[in-house]
């Protein structure tokens, strides 16, 4: 019995070889990612709270919003720099999380391919296209009549 | 383990949200009409009782988030995480139940 013990497991005997974490650029990204992960999630519940307090419970609420709403928001830097990294952090943090999905659940490795080059083209382009339109914003746009903020020319 | 489930489809649920919810706010770039017009379809109470489940969906995904980071970080995280699971539930109710009031008062109340 005594003779037969099982060497504890990583305990680097001739049976058990040395045990070695992977050290692939491919494992350090998963570290990274499962980080980011974490430290996203923390970020996101301040920034997402405190956007679904001000949009639905200040005020009239869902009721109260249209283009003049988000003209008096984004006529402020507070306001423009909380939906960029909110923007930013959303979607990484949710892209990260559904590529892991596709990970686990799409066995062929072509389904996976695709799903996962579907899911990068659909990121990059809502992550553009947020970005410019925060930035590229013009509250009192030429022609309009309909809902413009107070605080634009009267025609 | 179910946790785990609601976790996942919880996610999935947000990120479609996002990508169409970022499409919509785009309008604002198109024209005042198109935005208020595609946004006041958020304000009919069908709508309405969507962006409730939305609201419980994240809230529910956020702090069985942070209970997941308690485990990961926290020394005695996994000792403790059936009643943080409990916490987060109760956590969950004590958020959801004031706002659907305020929210359902909101798209109910006939403005
Ligand atoms: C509100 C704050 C949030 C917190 C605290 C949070 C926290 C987390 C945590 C800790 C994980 C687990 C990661 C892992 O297992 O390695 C996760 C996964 C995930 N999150 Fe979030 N998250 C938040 C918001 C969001 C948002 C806004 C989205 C969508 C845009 C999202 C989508 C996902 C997805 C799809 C997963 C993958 C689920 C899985 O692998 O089973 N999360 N989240
Ligand atoms: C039903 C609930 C929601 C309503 C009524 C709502 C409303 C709005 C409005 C009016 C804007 C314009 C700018 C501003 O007000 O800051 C906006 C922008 C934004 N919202 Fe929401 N939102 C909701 C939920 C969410 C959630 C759950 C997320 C995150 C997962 C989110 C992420 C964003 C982002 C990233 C932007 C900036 C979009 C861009 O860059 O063009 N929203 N939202």
């Amino acid at each position: 019995m005594s003779s037969n013990v099982i060497a504890s497991p990583r305990s680097n005997s001739a049976q058990s070889p040395q045990y070695k974490r992977n050290k692939s650029a491919h494992s350090s990204f998963e570290m990274t990612a499962w980080l980011f992960m974490r430290v996203s999630g923390v970020v996101l519940v301040v920034l997402i709270f405190g956007h679904l307090f001000v949009n639905l419970m200040l005020g009239d609420g869902i009721h109260a919003i249209d283009f003049g709403f988000v003209a008096g928001k984004w006529s402020s830097p507070f306001w423009q720099w909380w939906d960029l990294v909110m923007l930013w952090l959303a979607m990484l943090h949710g892209t990260n999380g559904v590529r892991t999905i596709i990970n686990d659940y799409a066995e062929r490795n072509g389904t996976r391919m695709t799903l996962k080059t579907v899911l990068y083209a659909a990121a990059v382009v809502i992550i553009v296209l947020g970005t410019l339109v925060i930035f590229t914003f013009d509250p009192c746009p030429a022609g309009a009549v309909i809902d413009l903020p107070s605080f634009c020319p009267v025609p | 383990m179910w946790s785990w489930v609601g976790h996942r489809i919880t996610g999935v649920v947000i990120f479609v949200f996002l990508l169409v919810h970022v499409l919509d706010t785009s309008l604002v770039r198109v024209s005042p009409e198109a935005y208020t017009a595609v946004i006041g379809a958020y304000k009919n109470p069908i709508m309405g009782l969507g962006e409730a489940a939305l609201v419980a969906a994240i809230v529910f995904h956020a702090f069985n988030g942070l209970r997941i980071i308690a485990i990961d970080f926290w020394k005695k995280g996994p000792k403790y995480q059936r009643q943080m699971l409990w916490t987060v539930l109760i956590a969950w109710a004590v958020v959801m139940i004031p706002f659907l009031i305020r929210h359902l008062s909101i798209v109910f109340g006939g403005h």
